[in-house]
């Protein structure tokens, strides 16, 4: 075969590797290429967040509004502090906005839950939410109720 | 007696095969091809890389309708059909991918160089290119080489595309599951270097062990027809087992401490 057929079909099988890998990243892995979409960060400080991951989502109403950036943990107060991406600009969540940790479906993954709030002044960038509601555990929950029970 | 000579022989040559085998790699992997060989590595990832799309498509598109199957009518039980998408790309980028594509590789392009180099030393071209003055391992074993590091994660990538194109049709087209908790239970939960980076990495050494293996029996092989056909065989056979076995061990080492 002349080279540069094999030149030509050589280079786009580069191309179509590339290509792929790209695809894998976006698509698959789910980077966002390049931030052209605005976004702002909020904090909340949970009890427990056991399940949630980075990447978590981040819903209001059901409808998917951001994602987990990142979770840390305050040793001291023994809290989880979440940091929480919302797509958009800031200015629009109130100040008196609740997160929850919930799960999807039975067996689904973790995710946090804003419930909104009435107050007149809205979150900023950086800002804390402080109603927050950690993620309920089974064990707690069942050790809970036996307690109750000898109880009464 | 006879039995205990016979071991120290077969370990002997064993181990002087392996000491062979790494000296030339060493010359190959330096040999790094400057741009004037350029054309020589460009011929063999067309060898390589763009010989081989039709195989990898056609078996990626059927391991991902296979595995999307079975995962789809076990997790439906629990109503987790969700989780498909998500089973199915951890599955191809952290094992399936680099294994298969390996494999397949063993199988189409390493064969093909053993036997085109074991025919070059039997017609004696290896022998006349270094009275010429030209060192085959550069000319030979080094543009094989990064041809198949360089193509080879190419591959595994079209791999798990098509396998994850072969998924959602029969996760959603077919058995009629939702396309968007396919694609966003991956997303939420798919990791870019832990899942994709690692995968690249398991098929760039899986490359070189292939490449290594199959270009090291072409070169070492019984300038016979049939020193030529076991060669062909030994590749597959080597490449296949040191493939899975490799994979066990970088397994353990990348996701082993969870």
């Amino acid at each position: 075969m002349r080279m540069r057929t094999v030149e030509i079909s050589v280079g786009a099988f580069v191309l179509a590797g590339a290509l792929s890998l790209v695809f894998l990243a976006v698509k698959v892995s789910g980077v966002s290429l390049g931030q052209s979409s605005s976004s702002y960060v909020l904090i909340a400080r949970f009890d427990d967040v056991s399940g949630l991951r980075a990447r978590s989502k981040v819903s209001l109403a059901g409808v998917t509004i951001g994602r987990v950036a990142a979770i840390e943990v305050d040793m001291a107060y023994g809290e989880a502090v979440v940091r929480l991406e919302i797509d958009g600009e800031p200015g629009q969540l109130t100040l008196d906005t609740g997160a929850q940790i919930l799960t999807e479906g039975i067996l689904g993954a973790r995710y946090v839950n804003l419930l909104p709030g009435a107050d007149e002044d809205t979150l900023g960038d950086g800002d804390y939410i402080e109603d927050t509601q950690g993620a309920l555990i089974l064990e707690n929950l069942v050790g809970d109720l036996i307690t109750r029970l000898g109880a009464s | 007696m006879d039995l205990l000579r016979t071991l120290g022989d077969r370990t002997l040559e064993r181990l002087s095969g392996l000491g062979r085998a790494s000296i030339m790699w060493g010359h190959a992997v330096w040999g790094l091809p400057t741009l004037r060989e350029l054309p020589l590595v460009i011929r063999q990832i067309y060898n390589f890389g763009v010989l081989s799309i039709v195989i990898i498509i056609l078996s990626g598109f059927s391991i991902g309708a296979v595995i999307s199957l079975q995962f789809y009518t076990q997790l439906s039980r629990f109503g987790a059909e969700d989780a498909v998408g998500l089973g199915l790309a951890l599955v191809l980028l952290r094992e399936l991918g680099p294994v298969m594509t390996g494999l397949l590789f063993a199988g189409r392009a390493g064969s093909a160089v053993t036997a085109e180099i074991g025919l070059m030393k039997t017609t004696e071209q290896l022998s006349s290119m270094e009275m010429m003055g030209v060192d085959p391992l550069r000319r030979i074993v080094t543009p094989r080489l990064w041809a198949g590091v360089i193509s080879m994660p190419l591959l595994a990538a079209m791999f798990n595309v098509v396998a994850i194109y072969g998924g959602l049709i029969v996760a959603v087209q077919w058995l009629g599951g939702d396309e968007g908790g396919y694609w966003s239970g991956m997303q939420e939960n798919v990791e870019i270097w832990n899942d994709l980076g690692k995968g690249v990495v398991k098929t760039v050494i899986f490359a070189l062990l292939v490449t290594w293996i199959a270009v090291f029996q072409g070169y070492d092989t019984d300038p016979t027809p049939e020193g030529i056909g076991l060669a062909t065989t030994r590749t597959v056979v080597t490449s296949s087992v040191m493939i899975l076995a490799v994979d066990f061990i970088l397994t353990l080492s990348m996701y082993g401490e969870f």
